[in-house]
């Protein structure tokens, strides 16, 4: 007979090999959550090979979720249940799961082979040296093959069907719905009804396993979470980011022109895009990353609103291609879902390093509007503001992701399409007293006329062009004057920053400061640290160029600056170089999110220096993650 | 509006000059390729609005500033890649690109590629005067081995390519040959060019007086009898009164041959007949006659209709909203797994 326990949250990490279907078994069980109505962050983490050698250490593939009765902001720092398919999967994620955690092994695995390759001399199921860990060592693959007995499937395809197993088991750990499942089950093998059946088959031996068997005498039950009443959605990044794109050019009252090379981890924003073509979206697979850029800025040449995405590499490729969006004054949204670099560097790993490629990662005086999402959903709003920036200023923008909030998802509380913002956006047509470099006193923005319009035929390229006609110019006064005009246009992007939203108080101890996809660390570790009655408070950039107005006053307020950033410092260099404070870093560079424990540290430590601002000459000391 | 101002205007070549000072150097072919495509776009009828010339960089790429229509001079080797954007975004307006030997071969070699192969609907002209000009005279792609210049004191040791045959190979649709004063055969070319919707690749023998001055003289206004004029249906002749023929062996190789009746001649029958539309393997091997062996073949070297790349892809939008009906965001955004939490806080 089983017992009922009631859990606030929970971290599960699901690790197996590439091609043990772990992503599907974290997506199954986060949808499982999200029906049950808990608060969830989903972190995937994978490796970059396909299907790299089985059994290996570097072919493991993780998928970690929280989930909650309360509100939480990120993935979880460690697992309490961590799940197992083989030795090299336990080899790889032991180090995270705290004493006394949960560990639920595929003892079929735990072969003389398999153990070899992930680097174990006796079997650690059966050594004793996981005694500290609440072990569960259950034969998966056997119990797969068995509930498949009988069925016309190859021992290979039966196989197969193992991360099922582990799915079902789960879900009777947390009491979960089984219906839903099943029903999902069938839909995606629709196309291959016996291999349908196998799986639900295999579901639900999990299942029944967990009731029957006596190891699992405890059911763990997480009630469902409080939200803002409303519509939600489970989200990724890059699905918000695709959509905010649509909406975007929807409400600029344009088509969607979207070009891109694939690269992970941007590669899904296209393959999303290349569905939503009743929208007028026109996706166009590029033969390299330089045509992608080269075709967007045709596009909005053309009148479209155009977009190009990739990763630090493929965007150092664009880099001159930009600075002729930025020369001739074109509208063009330029997407960075940032990973570990530099070169290849850690393809499927996150990480924020391409903040100074961003600002600054081009030949000449060229600088670029620069804003990045936070969160998952926040991809959505984003999206919406770049294309609304780069269509009313006509500038490049650059849009940062990064792998982390890209693969990431969230629940999502749905917006109301009707409360959004639209903006206009004009093409002149009238041929009186045009000059192609005319601007707009406000915004500084040249018009934006598209090729077909009669009477206003004109040129344009990247060589320096007169400040009012056009054409060629290399006088020296004239070049002085447009590098400062392309930069006072891109300064006066500030007017579409909104008022500053601090979490906690506008003065303080300790002031975290950070931008992109850390915010839900962040401010998690801010949070937890004002429970404790100390005085700090966080501030999360959206705009990184041109940094937000109040920020000047806001660093001023605090005694220490804490810049926290999954980089050697980039923001912080910024932030110094602008206000002259000595700001101090947290910077972590392993191609993981940061855990809220070590932000947490991080800031203690600091609420027990003496304090340095407003000290203008610091050495730069920045902590770093151990 | 009166009558008057309803009938469209025809417009004549000096429509189509800009105001802009030409800045190319005193006896550049250039000179003479852009009257030629000014006199096309006024004898075709185009209207200066809806045509755009794109170009990279390097001598040939200044063409678009002299241009009285919509253009874009932008960065090197890019230009197949921007002029793809844009006809794919704009797909009623003609899109032309102005390219050469460096820069279409060798910086952006690639997107030159890419453009035919998918058959976009542009129509790139080549400048082909195998030098670097604009960076002052290094050896180019299309430059004969040996090729003493800049940065080869001693000769150049790469093999050249030969344009048209890179243009059949990526899968070309409509190719041809033309030299830079040749304006009456370029005229044919471009209205047959502008007729063509797909990817069109037009190589001008274009010469640089300053850094390879001479080295298409023996082609152009054809002193030795060495260029090739091709019609379709008619026999590969060449010549004084179409003296030479070119004929194949058993083994697939060309030969030139003396045509006529009688010992050692050839009869007209046994030589190629010019199909535009024919073999590719006829094509390349036109494609592929050089100096000093061979004539250099002129004209329409090859053509294969088909659908164009935009065309297909805005059908597959139409498509696609005929299928879907048309985009509506709200219901793209309550797509998938949603929920509602309600006044409670909590999910139903």
């Amino acid at each position: 007979m089983s017992t009922e326990q009631e859990l606030e949250r929970v971290v599960i990490r699901f690790a197996g090999d590439s091609g043990d279907g772990m992503q599907l078994t974290g997506t199954e069980f986060t949808k499982a959550a999200a029906e049950a109505g808990n608060d969830i962050a989903t972190f995937p983490d994978f490796p970059a090979e396909i299907r790299a050698p089985a059994g290996s250490l570097a072919g493991v593939s993780g998928f970690q979720l929280h989930f909650s009765s309360t509100e939480i902001y990120t993935p979880g720092d460690a697992p309490d249940v961590l799940v197992v398919m083989n030795p090299a999967a336990l080899k790889s994620n032991l180090k995270d799961l705290p004493d006394g955690g949960t560990l639920i092994a595929n003892s079929g695995t735990f072969i003389e082979a398999n153990l070899k390759k992930a680097g174990y001399a006796t079997n650690p199921l059966e050594d004793g040296s996981l005694a500290k860990y609440k072990l569960n060592a259950v034969d998966i693959s056997q119990l797969t093959l068995t509930a498949l007995d009988g069925t016309d499937l190859s021992t290979k395809e039966k196989g197969r069907s193992k991360n099922f197993f582990a799915l079902g088991l789960v879900f009777w750990m947390y009491g979960r719905d089984t219906e839903p499942e099943i029903r999902r089950i069938y839909q995606q093998f629709a196309k291959k009804p016996g291999l349908g059946d196998a799986n639900v088959k295999v579901f639900k031996a999990g299942y029944h396993y967990g009731e029957t068997a006596e190891v699992f005498q405890t059911q763990y039950k997480v009630p469902p979470a409080q939200f803002k009443p409303g519509m939600y959605r489970n989200i990724t990044g890059n699905e918000a980011l695709a959509i905010g794109l649509v909406a975007g050019a929807q409400f600029a009252g344009k088509s969607l022109f979207y070009s891109g090379y694939p690269i992970t981890p941007a590669s899904s924003i296209l393959h999303s895009l290349a569905k939503y073509k009743n929208f007028g979206t026109v996706t166009f697979q590029a033969e390299d990353e330089i045509a992608a850029v080269g075709a967007a800025i045709g596009a909005a040449y053309g009148g479209a609103v155009a977009v190009t995405a990739s990763s630090g590499p493929g965007v150092a490729l664009k880099g001159e291609a930009i600075g002729l969006g930025i020369m001739t004054e074109l509208p063009l949204v330029i997407v960075n879902v940032q990973r570990g670099g530099p070169s290849t560097g850690l393809p499927t790993k996150t990480e924020q390093s391409d903040l100074n490629q961003a600002i600054y990662g081009r030949n000449g005086e060229a600088p670029c509007p620069v804003i990045a999402a936070k969160s998952p959903g926040d991809s959505f709003y984003a999206a919406i503001e770049a294309v609304k920036v780069a269509t009313k200023y006509m500038v490049p923008v650059f849009l940062l992701s990064d792998g982390y909030i890209a693969n990431g998802s969230e629940p999502w509380p749905l917006p109301d399409l009707r409360a959004l913002p639209k903006f206009e956006v004009l093409h002149r047509t009238d041929p009186n007293g045009y000059f192609v470099y005319q601007r707009d006193p406000e915004t500084l923005a040249r018009a934006w006329v598209i090729p077909g319009t009669p009477g206003l035929e004109h040129r344009i390229g990247g060589i320096e062009k007169d400040a009012l006609t056009g054409n060629i110019s290399y006088d020296p006064a004239n070049h002085e004057k447009q590098t400062h005009v392309r930069a006072e246009k891109v300064a006066r992007v500030a007017q579409e920053i909104g008022a500053p939203d601090i979490f906690g108080d506008k003065t303080g101890d300790v002031l975290v400061l950070g931008w992109g996809g850390t915010f839900g660390a962040l401010r998690q570790a801010a949070s937890a640290v004002r429970a404790q009655g100390k005085k700090v408070s966080h501030y999360h950039l959206r705009w990184l160029n041109p940094l937000e107005p109040a920020l000047d006053e806001i660093v001023r307020g605090f005694k220490h600056v804490l810049v926290a950033e999954l980089n050697m410092g980039q923001l912080r260099h910024i932030v110094r170089d602008r206000y002259l404070i000595d700001a101090v870093g947290l910077n972590k560079i392993q191609g993981q999110p940061f855990k809220v424990r070590e932000v947490v540290a991080a800031i203690e430590k600091l609420l027990e220096s003496p304090a340095k601002q407003p000290a203008a000459a610091g050495n730069g000391q920045e902590y770093v993650i151990q | 509006m009166s009558d008057a101002a309803k009938k469209p205007i025809k417009l004549g070549k000096k429509d189509f000059e800009s105001d802009q000072d030409v800045r190319w150097c005193p006896g550049c072919g250039d000179y003479a390729i852009l009257a030629t495509v000014q006199r096309a776009l006024a004898q075709i009828g185009v209207k200066r609005e809806s045509t755009v010339f794109v170009s990279g960089i390097g001598c040939s790429s200044r063409f678009p500033y002299y241009m009285n229509t919509y253009g874009f001079h932008s960065i090197h080797g890019r230009a197949p890649a921007i002029a793809s954007g844009l006809k794919i975004a704009r797909p009623e307006l003609d899109v032309w690109v102005i390219t050469g030997d460096g820069d279409g071969l060798s910086i952006g070699g690639n997107h030159l590629l890419h453009a035919l192969r998918r058959n976009m609907d542009l129509k790139i002209l080549l400048f082909n005067n195998q030098i670097y000009g604009l960076t002052k005279g290094q050896y180019s792609p299309t430059s004969a081995i040996g090729t003493r210049a800049a940065s080869t004191p001693v000769g150049s040791v790469d093999y050249p390519v030969a344009p048209a045959t890179i243009a059949l190979g990526a899968g070309a649709t409509f190719v041809a040959r033309v030299a830079d004063t040749d304006a009456k055969t370029m005229l044919g070319i471009l209205e047959r060019a502008y007729q063509h919707k797909g990817s069109v690749f037009i190589e001008i023998l274009q010469n640089c007086p300053v850094f390879n001055d001479g080295i298409w003289d023996t082609v152009k206004d054809d002193p030795t009898g060495h260029q090739m004029h091709l019609a379709e249906g008619k026999p590969l002749r060449f010549g004084e009164n179409g003296k030479h023929g070119i004929k194949l062996d058993a083994e697939m190789r060309p030969h030139v041959v003396e045509v006529g009746d009688g010992p050692g001649l050839t009869p007209e029958s046994e030589l190629l007949v010019h199909k535009e539309q024919g073999s590719t393997a006829y094509a390349f091997l036109l494609a592929s006659l050089m100096q000093p062996d061979f004539p250099v073949p002129v004209g329409v070297l090859h053509r294969d209709p088909k659908p164009s790349y935009e065309q297909m892809a805005i059908q597959q939008v139409a498509d696609a909203k005929a299928k879907q009906g048309e985009g509506d965001l709200e219901k793209l955004l309550y797509s998938g797994m949603v929920w509602e939490v309600g006044a409670d806080g909590v999910k139903h």
